[in-house]
């Protein structure tokens, strides 16, 4: 027989230290990591985030209520309670590593955008076309040197 | 009823009344009017419109244009001004109801009170009555070119000494007269409910 290599997939899995997106309920928009796995549509989760607007508390949330992220917490114990959790949160920087991943900036700068004032729409609408003008005028300088 | 005089009719006597009961009376009763429990009040006006805030007009002639708010009147409406120099709307009386107020305030406390004054009189947007009516004579010239409009030059001078200060606070921010200079319009896509002004 052939030698067979088996690789791990790379899926991102429903495990005790995942991190996952809440979209629903209460605590939609906000992070939380996997504590304990109820069962097969169900998970504990606790976000003890570092800002106080974010903080999840503990909870029963339904799979269908959440979306897996990339990140986990590694070696975090079945069923760690909020303060061994909230440690191994601040020690992964978890809060850190959201913060730059490309959903929250994407999300965050919606946020802002969907916030802004009449002038502050104008601005923006200027600005961008400022820089635009400045894309462009390179763009055509490229085009005719070649 | 003030009482009759007492007279002597042969052995007995009667006192006639000064006044004699009326003969006839209305048959129907009449109507007692109905009293109007209504008071004359000056008018609310919502909060966000605090002289100085920049208004977005909806209706009317200059609907779109952003406008600097000035002062409310108390004939119920809002006294506004372009300024005239940056987007062409002169000082005018605008409805509170077809008006947006933006969150931007410009600085309108150096603008000449007296002249705010005078133009908020409700004599000052009426319309001067002609001398001579429009002749039948002049319809049939109709070939002839028709006088052009001429504002007059004391409500030029008002508008120039409102925005005067204005314009200097105006000048000060970056963007802000360009702003006032544009109009505004929904796009695709673009939710009024839901937008922050």
């Amino acid at each position: 027989m052939a030698d067979i290599e088996i690789t791990l997939a790379s899926w991102k899995l429903v495990e005790v230290g995942r991190l996952v997106l809440i979209r629903r309920g209460p605590f939609a928009g906000k992070l939380a990591a996997i504590v304990e796995i109820v069962d097969h549509r169900r998970v504990l989760v606790d976000g003890p985030s570092g800002e106080a607007q974010k903080i999840v508390p503990r909870h029963v949330l339904p799979l269908a209520h959440a979306t897996l992220t990339p990140f986990t917490i590694p070696q975090l114990p079945r069923a760690a309670g909020t303060g061994p959790v909230k440690k191994l949160w601040a020690k992964n920087e978890i809060d850190g590593k959201w913060a730059k991943s490309s959903f929250a900036q994407k999300t965050d700068k919606a946020e802002r955008r969907k916030n802004l004032t009449d002038f502050e729409r104008f601005k923006v609408l200027r600005l961008r076309k400022q820089a635009r003008y400045e894309v462009q005028k390179s763009h055509a300088k490229v085009r005719a040197a070649q | 009823m003030s009482d009759g005089q007492t007279k002597q009719f042969g052995k007995g006597q009667r006192t006639v009344p000064a006044q004699k009961a009326q003969k006839w009376y209305p048959v129907d009763d009449e109507s007692q009017p109905k009293k109007v429990r209504k008071t004359l009040r000056p008018a609310k006006v919502r909060e966000s419109l605090q002289p100085g805030t920049v208004l977005i007009l909806l209706a009317g002639r200059f609907r779109g244009k952003r406008v600097v708010l000035l002062k409310h009147l108390e004939q119920g409406v809002l006294l506004v001004t372009g300024p005239f120099k940056i987007n062409g709307v002169p000082l005018r009386r605008v409805n509170s109801r077809y008006v947006i107020a933006t969150s931007k305030r410009i600085d309108v406390s150096g603008v000449d009170a007296k002249a705010i004054e005078k133009i908020s009189a409700p004599e000052y947007f009426t319309k001067e009555k002609k001398a001579e009516k429009k002749s039948e004579e002049a319809f049939f010239k109709q070939g002839e070119k028709p006088q052009k409009k001429v504002v007059a030059s004391a409500r030029a001078a008002d508008q120039k000494a409102v925005d005067q200060s204005i314009l200097g606070s105006i000048k000060k921010e970056e963007f802000l007269s360009s702003y006032l200079a544009s109009t505004f319009s929904l796009r695709n896509g673009d939710k009024p409910h839901e937008m922050k002004w």
